[in-house]
């Protein structure tokens, strides 16, 4: 069940359009958020795509924009994922049949320059920037960008909610996007 | 070099010599007499609606702007300073009505016309002589909101060059309200591999169930039995109702239609899950009840692939672009298209059609094109093994009865056969055995 609609559209398109300036400066929410960011970077390097599945909350978004900030209500995105299209994405890398990862890539990403800006009671907005080197097939490619977070607190941890993946070359062609970003 | 034997020894009935995807002298020699020679797709009218506004492209590999001027005529100006050789346009899009070279400041109108140069007192010539303007691309035409542009005064007009493929892209506009679509950004891929592996995969119903194994598998982790998405490739695919059809000078289609019920509904009913998915079939449904069918229809994969030869490619709901970057480096561009309901024919749910129509047009360069480029790289790859010099394209050849010769002209066959392919190789051979009349105006 999807629970994509105007509603959730504009919120989101809201929240990623108006970046604040004031930092939290509670070191606390700050590391926490960071642990956050350097575990999915390392999961993901690791292959575990369950585990960073996990670190997502049931209502959740991976968004990768296909023009700088791009609207997903008027035009299409690099990926556009809700919880299901995820898990599709997830399902689709383990049927050992999506050839675009057979081999598999070798990924190695440095997440850096985090800021942490309040949002709402329980959530935050995290900004970062990331190098991506990828080895596959006998070639090596560097992704770079900067990512947008939007976090909850719940049940004792901080849960993503939403991963806005920003390329520098996101409105260029891309050699074989089919790794998770 | 007698070039028709030339090519001759290249392109046999059943197989091309793995030179003309490797070659950089035969990469060359298409810019001309391929690129050069023949209609090629340069953009979409819905991309430059405004006066003044203009779009950048390719032709071949010559960088061009898609201008709409002041009167509203279309022009493929050369992006390249008459002076020295400069791209006058940096910006991909947007609209002005003249173009400054940053490099000496000459200075263009958006028909190609010099505007002026500074201190022209330091020339001996005059700057009203022709020469001085921009080239362009002779003939420009649109069919359809589809513009084209040959730099070969000897090409049929573009109507004639289309010939009966008109008849599929007339009907996959005329699904739409007002018979007509406009362009929303793209999924832009690359893959390092020659431009024709692209091309020949266009209408392949051969790889469908190999290469995108993993794309029905996923489609279908809901279903007890496949029915998303192309299952209807496996099993039998050549005892199915689709076929695939040669129209001529290269261009072919797929038509999957004849497997999908012709009720409205029907055609939704194949899609997978997509974000947004129940909500907006629902406000559909709440709004026109049992005429939701078209609408949801709209959102989703029209089961077509209209190919026109060199470069475009009309599938589902994209307009995919082939661009040669070089011998084995390509872009294949799946330019996004929405619904326009100016005469209210959806009910007043056209947004929710639309919110529907880009998620779905997402999945397959998602999930499915990545596979069929990583398969066109292994191509590239082995056909390094120079003394291993054939690449077979036979499939269906030397079966009676297989290959239809309809009245119309063209060839119709079962969905897996490679006629499609060895039919616009012969084309391609006997365009690169000719020599284009190839000219600029300014």
């Amino acid at each position: 069940m999807s629970y994509v609609d105007e509603t959730y559209y504009a919120q989101l398109v809201r929240d990623f359009s108006a970046w604040p300036d004031g930092e939290i400066g509670d070191p606390g929410t700050r590391e926490a958020c960071r642990m956050v960011l350097h575990r999915e970077a390392r999961l993901l390097d690791q292959r575990r795509f369950e585990d960073w599945l996990a670190l997502y909350a049931a209502q959740c978004v991976y968004w990768v924009p296909a023009t700088p900030g791009g609207d997903p209500r008027r035009e299409v995105a690099v990926a556009f994922d809700d919880r299901r299209r995820l898990e599709d994405r997830v399902y689709r890398l383990r049927t050992g049949h999506a050839w675009s990862q057979a081999p598999a890539s070798r990924t190695v990403r440095a997440v850096s320059n985090i800021e942490v800006f309040p949002h709402s009671e329980a959530g935050v907005m995290v900004r970062s920037n990331f190098l991506l080197s990828e080895w596959r097939a006998g070639e090596k490619q560097l992704w770079s960008g900067w990512c947008g977070h939007r976090l909850r607190y719940r049940d004792g941890r901080y849960e993503i909610e939403v991963r806005q993946v920003n390329l520098i070359d996101c409105d260029q062609n891309l050699r074989n996007p089919s790794i998770l970003l | 070099m007698n070039t028709s034997t030339f090519f001759e020894g290249l392109v046999h009935e059943d197989r091309v010599h793995r030179s003309i995807y490797t070659d950089a002298a035969i990469f060359e020699r298409e810019m001309t007499h391929i690129f050069g020679a023949v209609w090629v797709y340069l953009a979409h009218e819905s991309q430059i609606p405004k006066a003044d506004d203009f779009i950048t492209a390719r032709l071949g590999l010559r960088p061009l702007i898609v201008t709409r001027d002041a009167n509203g005529q279309i022009h493929a100006l050369y992006n390249r300073c008459t002076h020295r050789g400069a791209r006058i346009c940096r910006t991909e899009r947007g609209n002005a009505r003249t173009f400054q070279c940053a490099y000496h400041g000459w200075t263009y109108f958006n028909t190609g016309k010099l505007r002026g140069v500074p201190w022209p007192e330091g020339y001996a010539c005059d700057f009203k002589d022709a020469k001085f303007n921009l080239a362009q691309v002779p003939r420009v035409e649109s069919y359809r909101g589809f513009i084209f542009g040959t730099l070969n005064l000897d090409a049929p007009s573009l109507s004639d060059y289309l010939g009966l493929i008109k008849k599929p892209i007339d009907e996959w506009l005329d699904r739409h309200p007002g018979g007509k679509v406009e362009v929303r950004e793209a999924n832009r891929l690359k893959f390092k591999g020659n431009w024709k592996l692209a091309y020949d995969n266009a209408a392949d119903g051969y790889h469908v169930v190999f290469s995108h194994r993993s794309l029905l598998e996923m489609e279908n982790r809901m279903q007890e039995d496949p029915t998303k998405g192309m299952s209807f490739y496996m099993g039998k695919p050549d005892e199915a109702p689709m076929y695939v059809q040669y129209f001529g000078r290269g261009h072919h289609f797929k038509d999957k239609r004849p497997n999908v019920a012709k009720r409205p509904g029907a055609l939704w009913e194949l899609e997978a899950a997509h974000p947004g998915m129940e909500h907006f079939e629902n406000s559909i449904r709440k709004k026109l009840g049992e005429k939701a069918g078209r609408a949801l229809d709209l959102a989703a994969a029209e089961p077509v692939n209209i190919n026109v030869f060199p470069n475009l490619s009309i599938l589902g709901n994209h307009i995919q672009v082939f661009q040669p970057l070089g011998v084995d480096e390509t872009d294949t561009t799946w330019y996004a298209t929405v619904v326009v309901d100016e005469a209210g024919e959806l009910g007043g749910t056209v947004e929710d059609v639309n919110a529907l129509r880009l998620r779905t047009q997402e999945a397959f360069p998602n999930f499915g094109e990545v596979d069929d480029a990583a398969n066109f790289e292994e191509i590239q790859r082995g056909l390094a093994a120079c003394e291993d010099e054939w690449v077979y394209m036979h499939r269906g050849l030397g079966i009676p009865g297989r290959v239809r010769n309809e009245p119309d002209g063209t060839l119709k066959a079962p969905a897996t056969d490679e006629v499609f392919m060895r039919s616009h190789m012969k084309e391609w051979k006997r365009l690169m055995s000719t020599e284009p009349r190839i000219s600029v105006v300014r």
